[in-house]
């Protein structure tokens, strides 16, 4: 798993790049009671505002971590935003994308420099 | 909610008056109306006079109001509006003119209109006024519209306008909507703007500063004289944020603080109702070299005699027909006419106490994070409760079981678990005493009974709301039920 600047993590499975957004910004922004996705089919450009995301306090954009064309959006956070709070990493996740370039990967933090940035 | 909706009252056939017997020729509509203008069913809900007006008395009692109790919803100023206000409204003179008439008909609205300019500049030190914005955010885009216009003139190549973190939401808003990037501004450790991230942001192409003062942790920044000289130094505008003005009034004037742009929500500083009361107004104050950019028409008077002028070619042009929302100009000119220089300056005196007492009788039970004088707001943060997992949006939520309403909460963003509270002047010390009784009951219950906080409220005619699918997805029709 790797990390972006703006706290989204990404777990990369061959071509297709799972989405979310860290613990550390899930506790950041308190309940989260709304999660704004994108639909399927939509392409996410690396650094580019992809959703939003509402907590009680705020409302927080979601940058893409990664270029490439969304496969799969979690329905599940329509119902149940609060999965994002309860479990960011896992049953958390907000989309999977088909990457177009995986040398993006390489770019993204890993787990001690983004724990350094939070810091 | 216990209320049914009125489509729920409908009985068949019920009326609330009976027509006098038809004493002209009776004609078919569809004789003389196209058809497909023509509706065969008009769903409306048919109940008597006394049924209805039961109907909206239960409702209204649902409501919390100002009328009704304590109010201290932080940068919002709710304060009471007294009802002579709405008595001056209602004269015929002014209640029952029309913006269409000729000049020379309404002289006399045209006169108040006039002074109301003018009072208004004297408070704000402004060079003058324009009373067309319908309120606070379409205040914020008219006087950003005048500073995009006075760079356009100039030909100056700006792009951005810097805000503090502790700014209103409203501002960012505003920025984007004319066009501008925003670039946020640090506080400083006291709260106020952190004068070393100003420097590094100021370039050529920002076109200006947008600030509160007091800002919305209620701290006055004193530095405004630097900040002024720095955003000039670069030909940037400094841009005033009325919603905190009642903390200053005959005090100190923007205009005298280097601000160029001002605006002023009437609805809050000068007690005309807020809200669903409204409607709202927020006039534009600009230095004399704005003063060719205001809306237009402009309100001119030559040998006592008021007219319109509409020739200006450098207008930002008009913001809202009929030159603004007049009858609650007329209530703010009553306010400002009765209340006179030093009962203004009063006003905001007994703002600044009040805030600064109940602030002080707060900290022993909250935790307060600019410990330091106030203005007429301050800032407690609820993340002492975290312990119990008892958040600020339950400690809001609780007090409404008390009869109050909640504060601002969760804002300003730069202060974990925010509440912010605006007590305003026209509270007794006694409403504040039990206020504060009630907030320490309440930090109480926190630590003996947290789940009471997390169920609140609990005697309102509604729960806790899903206030997020309710906006999102709001189900506000009642024949698309499914």
């Amino acid at each position: 798993m790797k990390f972006s600047k703006e706290h989204e993590w990404v777990k990369l499975e061959g071509d297709t790049a799972i989405i979310g957004i860290t613990d550390y910004a899930a506790h950041q922004l308190g309940d989260i009671v709304f999660v704004e996705l994108p639909n399927k089919g939509s392409k996410l450009e690396v650094n580019k505002v992809f959703g939003t995301i509402e907590s009680v306090k705020t409302v927080s954009d979601v940058f893409a971590p990664m270029t490439g064309e969304v496969i799969e959006v979690n329905d599940e956070l329509d119902a149940n935003p609060a999965l994002v709070n309860e479990d960011p990493t896992g049953n958390g996740w907000i989309v999977k994308i088909k990457v177009s370039n995986p040398n993006e990967y390489d770019q993204l933090l890993d787990e001690a420099a983004y724990k350094a940035i939070c810091e | 909610m216990t209320e049914p909706l009125l489509f729920e009252l409908d009985t068949k056939g019920r009326r609330g008056y009976a027509l006098p017997k038809l004493d002209v020729p009776t004609v078919d509509p569809a004789d003389h109306i196209p058809t497909k203008f023509l509706r065969k069913q008009l769903d409306m809900p048919s109940l008597s006079e006394l049924e209805t007006v039961r109907h909206f008395t239960r409702l209204s009692r649902m409501n919390h109001s100002v009328d009704i109790g304590f109010y201290p919803l932080g940068s919002c100023t709710m304060k009471y509006n007294p009802k002579v206000n709405e008595n001056i409204a209602r004269l015929p003179g002014f209640a029952n003119i029309h913006p269409y008439q000729n000049a020379d008909s309404v002289q006399g609205a045209l006169k108040l209109l006039k002074t109301t300019e003018q009072y208004l500049a004297e408070l704000t030190g402004m060079d003058a006024i324009t009373l067309q914005p319908a309120a606070g955010a379409q205040g914020e885009m008219t006087g950003l519209l005048i500073i995009k216009a006075y760079h356009n003139k100039k030909g100056n190549n700006k792009k951005k306008i810097l805000i503090p973190d502790s700014g209103h939401g409203t501002n960012p808003a505003s920025c984007t909507m004319v066009g501008y990037e925003v670039v946020n501004i640090k506080s400083d450790d006291r709260g106020c703007i952190d004068i070393a991230d100003l420097k590094a942001n100021i370039a050529p192409d920002v076109a200006g500063l947008m600030i509160t003062n007091p800002n919305t942790l209620g701290l006055f920044d004193e530095n405004i004289g630097e900040l002024a000289t720095l955003v000039h130094s670069v030909d940037g505008l400094l841009y005033y944020d009325g919603a905190n003005f009642n903390a200053i009034m005959g005090w100190t004037r923007p205009g005298d603080m280097g601000f160029d742009v001002v605006h002023l929500n009437l609805h809050k500083t000068f007690s005309t109702p807020h809200g669903g009361g409204g409607p709202g107004s927020g006039p534009v104050g600009v230095k004399a070299h704005l003063k060719e950019f205001l809306p237009t028409p402009r309100i001119v008077e030559k040998n006592n005699t008021y007219s319109f002028e509409d020739q200006n070619n450098d207008t930002i042009g008009a913001v809202l027909g009929s030159f603004g929302n007049f009858s609650v100009i007329v209530k703010a000119l009553a306010y400002i006419m009765y209340s006179g220089k030093e009962g203004l300056k009063d006003a905001s005196a007994y703002a600044v106490l009040n805030a600064n007492y109940m602030m002080k009788k707060l900290k022993d039970t909250y935790y307060v994070p600019y410990d330091r004088f106030c203005k007429h707001e301050f800032v407690i943060s609820g993340k002492t409760l975290a312990k119990q997992g008892v958040k600020t949006l339950d400690v809001a939520k609780r007090l409404l079981d008390f009869g109050y309403h909640s504060p601002t909460i969760y804002f300003p963003l730069i202060v974990e678990e925010a509440m912010m509270f605006e007590p305003t002047e026209t509270e007794s010390k006694d409403t504040l005493d039990s206020f504060i009784e009630v907030m320490e009951k309440i930090a109480k219950e926190a630590v003996e009974n947290p789940d009471l906080l997390k169920n609140a409220p609990i005697s309102t005619p509604v729960r806790r709301l899903d206030e997020a699918t309710a906006a999102r997805k709001p189900d506000i029709n009642f024949y698309q039920k499914p």
